[in-house]
């Protein structure tokens, strides 16, 4: 045989020896970086200064279209050439990953939504945002400002984008009638009809979702806020999941790839964005997804979203990010940005009569002078039903106390729901 | 072997289908390449070979595909260095710990790539707190090309005994001599070879890769992978998947001539050499 | 390195003679000297690594900054086997490897039994180099080929179709497939190797004393070639079980080992951590277990 077989002991010895010395090299060493953590957010910029000539910024889904994705779409361009600010647009899918890309340190700025802010501020990747250099913050809708998910002990820390509820989608031919409660996707009878063509977010907040369904239907749980679960409630919401769970044909976290699901069939039902609807609808599908231009919210109230632009702690462009923050809130951008997208602006001259009909123009699409109305831009009543994204916290908030279950729960729960 | 000629023709039969499992997925996607439609229908509405120029074309791909050539380069030749030294070692001397060293060498790939893709990602950015960069990829792929490297050269070592060595020194060669005029030549194709198969190794790894890159900075596979979920780009992907699955067989098909040219091929002393350095993911 | 020309003699040693001369006859300086760069690189970088790996598993994390807690905890551990998700993936990832690992073993004795005893040099030398090219074509696009084969309407439902059958389309079944597609080859060549180097003349002793070819193979061939089986399968068994690319594309409803930790990394990583250690775990094992049956000398 092998010399090689000659001492069958020493290899699994060799490789433990090493092993342990390594560690106890490296525990020894102790750890080494430590994340900036804590409260540590830096300082507001003073002044804005002439720009860099770099941006880098991360957004949401055709929040900043440069023309690469549709001919014609783009108002990244038109910064450039005014700002001389390139910029580089990174598009995210889920809060995680922009609170990920975020923590590498190589962004200036981020299009963050209330689940991902608080996280943000808190792991010291943002810093606080100084709205006197925002000129075009002034105008922007008075129930958007100081929000809890924008403002952190009294110190704003970002430029409100817009808002939006999560919509409830179908496919007309697959699905009648008309549904008008979450019921047809959480409720097992009815979601068993459409069981492996069920469409849901790939992401732990979706867990509020079922909350929010449980407030209505299960009053017994006395379910307040969606975010801000105790354990019975939090439970229950975590088991109907489950239940959906062998109906759900496809957890999307890419809304291209949901757009292909939709398109082929594989999907008939679910929750979506704006964005999606509106390409199926170009695309001539049959689709359907009243709260994306009615108002319509379903019985039991949708969860929605507020999005901030914040600015990253330690930017390396600074200048050209408060640049971008005053530009993307200019009334005539936002015109087109939110019609493009489907969602309500936060900068109230958008919704004057001029910058929507160029707006229009400009994007080809047919003139559309009641979308602030359509879209309740300035009705803070209808938000009321929406429950915007925010990060669940121990704290409860409430006389409850500390018991509330928090991110690291909802993300342990989420994997044990897609199982 | 005496085997009646149906066993034999069902051999083949089995052969023949083992190929074609093993062949048509491939083709299918060469296919792809020119597919007019925009969906994954098969078979394909219509041919065109448009794609070919856009896919040359794009900015992001030939940014993509020079960065794994230079990230390849790095790490093939860190591995040369590394791989060699250690199989010499092991080939030339007897050592406490020995045994250990072929061990350890196969580890980083006997090992799940993702299990070693967190530990070299927790490490750089936990332990040494340096950003993820082309610099760790090149490091993460380093330490699994060593491998090949090895096993390479030290099949060529154990056939090439040491004896000539020992005949050098004793005609009063030096270390350095006998390594320039002995050795080296004598090792040189199975350095090359080596050196190709880690090449091709680090010009397709995307497990580990995908850990270990930083946000900004994107290798062939990466690129790919990023695209995959993109409708619009699906055509160029596949034209880019084409082109790089026949880039990727030059370097193999050359190793292999390298290995095999002292005509070993129907020895299990060629075909050990090739199974060995070709058991890495 | 110095010139050529050594004098018998000489008297100008250039620094490189000098340093010959140091390392001859000194064998621990000369292994030394070999071996410092790769066990520095593998010892301290990689086995250090998965020793950082390890002890990340005991840290924590904070929910809301994401900061690191390095404290020392088994809470990652007690999470693990606490929730039964966790379960669920490890032994479907398992499952799943060991099934690939079986299919491939008899998809490749037949392939490598006729290449190494029944195929003529020439046909022999073909089907190495047609089993070796694909080996090293992308891992990525293999996976993405097949991606597109199991869509609705692609390929596989096509080719089914005259039968009347379906594709399995996406999930645990085309994980399956895919696995045992991406690692044949490297079942089949250990294998090829292996029987390459049982000597014809034991198999012709056999049928010389009067056994059939089945029973040749039986009792001659398989437990000859039994350990370079064990080899190949080392392979396949090791990169089904961390693969997380392949369920991530060909079935991105259901979690395996590789995409729960590839997911929770950036979010968890002590979590992640201590779940990598689980496959760690299961290949230290397996590998154990592959050197007792003579696997090693097979790689």
């Amino acid at each position: 045989m092998s010399r090689l077989r000659a001492h069958p002991v020493w290899t699994p010895a060799a490789i433990v020896v090493g092993l342990v010395a390594a560690m106890l090299v490296i525990a020894g060493c102790g750890g080494g970086d430590d994340n900036g953590g804590g409260s540590d957010n830096g300082e507001a910029l003073k002044s804005v200064g002439p720009g860099e000539g770099q941006l880098s910024i991360i957004c949401w889904a055709s929040y900043c279209e440069d023309g690469s994705v549709t001919k014609g779409v783009d108002w990244v361009s038109p910064f450039e050439q005014q700002t001389g600010c390139q910029t580089n647009v990174k598009v995210a899918d889920t809060s995680d990953q922009m609170v990920d890309l975020m923590r590498t340190g190589q962004y200036d700025g981020v299009s963050a939504s209330g689940n991902a802010t608080a996280r943000l501020v808190e792991g010291g990747d943002v810093a606080p945002v100084n709205v006197d250099l925002v000129p075009n913050y002034k105008t922007i809708f008075p129930d958007l400002k100081d929000q809890p998910y924008n403002t952190f002990d009294g110190v704003n820390y970002g430029i409100p984008h817009g808002r939006g509820a999560n919509l409830l989608m179908w496919n007309t031919n697959d699905v009648q009638p008309d549904p008008t409660s979450w019921s047809v996707i959480l409720d097992p009878n009815e979601a068993k009809k459409y069981a492996g063509h069920i469409s849901v977010y790939d992401d732990p907040i979706y867990i509020a979702d079922a909350a929010v369904y449980l407030k209505a239907h299960r009053p017994d749980l006395g379910i307040e806020s969606p975010y801000e679960l105790d354990d019975d409630q939090f439970n229950a919401a975590v088991d109907l999941l489950k239940q959906q769970h062998q109906y759900v044909g496809d957890y999307w976290s890419s809304y291209l790839k949901q757009i292909n699901l939709f398109t082929s069939g594989d999907n008939q039902v679910g929750t979506t964005w704006q964005y999606q609807y509106f390409t199926l609808l170009a695309d001539n599908q049959p689709m359907k997804a009243p709260g994306a231009d009615t108002g319509f919210v379903p019985t039991e109230g949708a969860t929605g979203w507020s999005d901030t632009w914040m600015i990253a702690k330690d930017a390396a462009h600074p200048n050209c990010m408060y640049k971008w923050m005053d530009y993307i809130t200019s009334p005539s951008v936002q015109a087109q940005v939110m019609q493009w997208f489907g969602e309500a602006p936060a900068q109230s001259k958008a919704c004057e009569a001029n910058e929507i009909a160029a707006a229009d123009k400009a994007l080809g699409l047919p003139p559309d002078p009641k979308f602030c109305d359509n879209y309740h831009a300035a009705d803070p009543d209808f938000w009321n039903r929406v429950y915007y994204w925010q990060t669940p916290l121990a704290n409860c908030g409430d006389d409850r106390g500390d018991v509330c279950k928090d991110y690291n729960d909802w993300v342990s729960a989420w994997t044990e729901i897609k199982g | 072997m005496t085997l009646s000629p149906a066993t034999r023709n069902l051999l083949r039969l089995g052969v023949g289908i083992g190929l074609a499992f093993i062949y048509i997925p491939l083709i299918v996607i060469a296919i792809y390449a020119f597919n007019g439609g925009n969906s994954l229908a098969w078979p394909p509405p219509d041919l065109t070979t448009k794609w070919f120029g856009e896919a040359i074309d794009n900015q992001g791909a030939r940014d993509a595909l020079w960065t794994s050539l230079r990230v390849g380069a790095a790490a093939t030749a860190i591995a040369l260095i590394l791989g060699s030294l250690a199989s010499f070692a092991v080939a030339r001397f007897r050592f406490f710990g020995r045994e250990a060293i072929s061990f350890l060498v196969v580890l980083p790939i006997a090992l799940p790539g993702v299990v070693t893709g967190v530990a070299l990602s927790n490490t750089f950015t936990q332990v040494l707190g340096i950003d993820l960069s082309l610099l760790t990829v090149v490091i993460g792929h380093a330490t699994f090309c060593i491998v090949v490297v090895y096993n390479n050269v030290i099949a060529r070592l154990r056939r090439v005994s040491g004896d000539l060595e020992e005949a050098s020194a004793d005609l009063g060669a030096h270390t350095w001599q006998t390594l320039r005029f002995v050795t080296l030549p004598n090792i040189q194709t199975a350095l090359v070879a080596g050196g190709l198969l880690a090449f091709a190794l680090s010009f397709d790894e995307i497990i580990v890769t995908n850990f270990t890159i930083g946000a900004g900075e994107q290798t062939l596979p990466i690129w790919i992978f990023s695209n995959l979920f993109r409708p619009q780009q699906l055509p160029i992907v596949n034209v880019v998947a084409v082109l790089v699955v026949l880039l990727s067989i030059i370097p193999v098909y050359l190793a292999h001539r390298l290995t095999r040219e002292e005509g070993v091929s129907a020895r299990a002393g060629g075909a050990g050499a090739i199974a060995e350095s070709t058991a890495v993911p | 390195m110095e010139a050529a020309g050594v004098t018998a003699g000489g008297e100008k040693r250039s620094v490189g003679r000098r340093l010959a001369d140091l390392f001859h006859g000194r064998p621990r300086l000369q292994i030394g000297a070999l071996l410092s760069g790769p066990i520095a690189w593998l010892v301290i970088g990689y086995l250090g690594s998965l020793a950082v790996l390890l002890i990340a598993s005991f840290w924590s994390v904070n929910a809301v900054s994401g900061e690191l807690i390095k404290g020392f905890s088994f809470d990652n551990y007690k999470e693990l086997l606490d929730q039964s998700v966790y379960k669920d993936v490890a032994l479907r990832t398992i499952g799943i490897a060991g099934a690939a690992t079986i299919t491939d073993a008899l998809l490749a004795f037949p392939i490598a039994f006729y290449m190494a005893k029944v195929a003529s040099p020439r046909v022999k030398g073909i089907l190495v180099v047609a089993i070796l090219m694909p080996l090293w074509s992308f891992y990525l696009v293999k996976v993405y080929a097949w991606q597109s084969m199991l869509a609705n309407g692609g390929f596989i439902d096509w080719a089914l179709n005259p039968l009347g059958l379906s594709g399995p389309g996406y999930g645990s079944t085309a994980v399956w497939l895919v696995e045992s597609y991406l690692w044949l080859p490297y079942m089949i060549l250990p294998i090829y190797a292996g029987l390459e180097r049982i000597p014809n003349s034991m198999i012709s002793a056999s049928e010389d004393l009067g056994a059939n070819p089945w029973r040749t193979f039986r009792s001659v061939l398989f437990p000859l070639a039994f350990p370079a089986i064990v080899a190949g399968s080392i392979f396949t068994f090791s990169l089904t079980l961390g693969d997380y690319i392949t369920p991530t594309l060909v079935s991105p409803d259901t979690q395996f080992i590789g995409n729960v930790i590839f997911s929770q990394h950036t979010n968890n990583l002590p979590l992640a951590s201590a779940f990598a250690v689980v496959p760690i775990i299961v290949m230290i094992f397996y590998l154990v277990i592959a050197r007792r049956l003579g696997a090693f000398e097979h790689l």
